[in-house]
């Protein structure tokens, strides 16, 4: 198993080991997951909706700390960062949220510029050179007055893109890239994370429950369920599994292994038990 | 729950706001150290919470005084002493008037939009977003906003005793018959820089101060939701607008109760 070695690991950027993580104290987000990305790699973590994928990306970023187990980026242990540390390795790595995060009082240029103008002493010429470089790479030079309100959706999160990068970071983390963009859009987003991983040379993870989109730019993939890692492989071996839990998400079936229902106690209960609510 | 449960429940969430608060206090306060540098954004948001804010607080001043300058005439002629208009228009307005009147609209205007902006901000991801891009939100959004409150509103207070005074001559020596040349200099004998006008200055920071601190920690303290963020935005007013009355008795009696 590769969890096994994943503490020898020399190529690795990233590593979790037996992270667990709960909310509350009865209810168990993270039970134990071990894995490990590869430097170079675009990696991505599958899973359904509300299983802890998210959670793994604020884990890697430092914004939320496990109950135990070890979270290394780039060799340095994250929980254990000071505060200045921590936002010196965040300058080294780009986060993508899921609404794109851009600031709304800022125009999509000025938004690509923020992280140059907070940490940089660049000259204005140098950061309006860097700014369109960006934008041009996610093809987005013409739009560069517009305002966060007057982008599409499919166009915030180019424009959000274009910031991620705009340090040059390491690693860039994606959450959840797809949801919510028409055909093309989503297209040009996953042609995207393929694209500037290869030409940056950076790492990618990329946290998503579109199973087709995430296989078609990934390099290896992991399986996220009830709190545990339940299958990794590249994708081809991914889709050919044998774990009918795997299979169900995989090939999207309403009801298998996972439930259809929510839990629930007995339905005799509720409609001729007499219950009040 | 009974009810000493909801008593004692109720009363430990709001200590526990409090301590919140206090310890959101703090960070702020050390976020401004790195944004002096940085005046732009001082400035941006001073123009954002208090030039916007200048209407309001002109027109409500200038009614303040004139609706003074009406009652204090009808008031002192009794005693045949409404030659004395100008020095109670003035007292009154920089005493009291001014700086609480301020600080109410103030906190309704600018305190409101600070928490609903810094709320929605959070609610959609732009504070976390800032975070990642390892740029402190503290002393990036909160701080500038925090200090142009405290910067802004000692001035405008200013503004509105001034236009009050302004509306207090106009009704008392144009149409009640109070002459100029008095209304002016019973206020400039009666006026005392320490005891009027230092005290009202002193009283808008302090104002300014709670203000700003409520409105900046209701917005980051926020539930990011649409409904959290309104919830936070009529705490704001309603915890800022009780907090400036129940101050504005406690600096009184010490500047004035002799304690």
């Amino acid at each position: 198993m590769l969890s096994s070695s994943a503490g020898e690991n020399d190529n690795a950027i990233v590593t979790l080991a037996g992270v667990e993580l709960a909310f509350e104290p009865e209810r168990e987000v993270l039970s134990g997951i071990n894995l490990t990305i590869e430097r170079g790699s675009v990696t991505v973590i599958m899973g359904p909706s509300g299983c802890g994928k998210s959670t793994l990306l604020n884990l890697i970023g430092g914004r939320l700390l496990p109950d135990r187990g070890q979270v290394l980026v780039d060799g340095e242990s994250v929980p254990e960062l000071s505060r200045s540390e921590l936002f010196a390795l965040r300058r080294r790595m780009g986060m993508m949220f899921q609404s794109g995060a851009l600031l709304t009082d800022l125009s999509a240029f000025e938004n690509v510029a923020f992280p140059l103008r907070e940490h940089t002493d660049l000259s204005e010429p140098l950061i309006r050179n860097i700014v369109l470089m960006k934008l041009e790479m996610v093809g987005l030079r013409g739009a560069r007055d517009l305002m966060p309100s007057e982008l599409s959706g499919g166009m915030a999160r180019r424009v959000a893109f274009a910031r991620t990068i705009a340090l040059d970071p390491e690693l860039i983390l994606y959450d959840e890239p797809f949801t919510g963009l028409d055909p093309i859009s989503m297209g040009v987003t996953a042609k995207l994370i393929r694209d500037l991983n290869d030409v940056l040379g950076a790492t990618s993870v990329v946290v998503t429950h579109d199973v087709p989109q995430g296989c078609s730019i990934a390099d290896y993939g992991y399986l996220i369920g009830e709190g545990k890692v339940v299958e990794q492989g590249v994708p081809e071996a991914l889709y050919q599994t044998k774990s009918e839990e795997v299979r169900q998400f995989m090939e999207g079936l309403p009801d298998g292994p996972v439930p259809f229902h929510y839990p629930v106690s007995g339905i005799r209960n509720d409609f001729l038990g007499g219950g009040v609510r | 729950m009974n009810l000493f449960q909801v008593v004692g429940h109720s009363t430990i969430g709001h200590l526990n706001r409090i301590g919140r608060a206090t310890l959101f206090l703090r960070q702020t306060l050390l976020g401004c150290g790195p944004i002096f540098v940085r005046g732009r954004l001082i400035v941006e948001q001073i123009h954002a919470v208090g030039v916007l804010t200048v209407m309001i607080i002109v027109v409500a001043g200038l009614f303040v005084g004139m609706v003074l300058g009406f009652q204090g005439y009808h008031t002192l002629i009794d005693f045949g002493a409404e030659s004395s208009l100008g020095l109670l228009v003035a007292v009154s307005l920089t005493r009291e008037l001014g700086p609480v009147l301020s600080a109410l609209l103030f906190a309704g205007r600018a305190g409101s939009a600070i928490t609903a902006e810094i709320g929605l901000m959070k609610a959609t991801d732009q504070i976390a977003g800032m975070e990642m891009m390892a740029v402190d939100p503290v002393s990036r959004v909160v701080a500038p906003r925090f200090l142009a409150g405290i910067i802004a509103l000692p001035l405008l207070a200013a503004m509105f005793s001034a236009v009050g005074i302004g509306g207090g001559y106009l009704i008392g020596t144009l149409q009640l018959g109070v002459d100029s040349g008095v209304y002016w200099s019973t206020m400039q004998q009666g006026i005392d820089f320490y005891d009027d006008i230092l005290n009202g200055v002193i009283k808008s920071v302090v104002f300014g101060v709670v203000v700003a601190w409520i409105a900046v920690f209701e917005g980051y303290d926020a539930t990011p939701t649409s409904e959290g963020v309104a919830q936070a935005t009529k705490r704001t007013v309603v915890i800022a607008s009780i907090s400036v009355l129940a101050l504005d008795y406690l600096l009184t009696a010490l500047m004035f109760g002799g304690i």
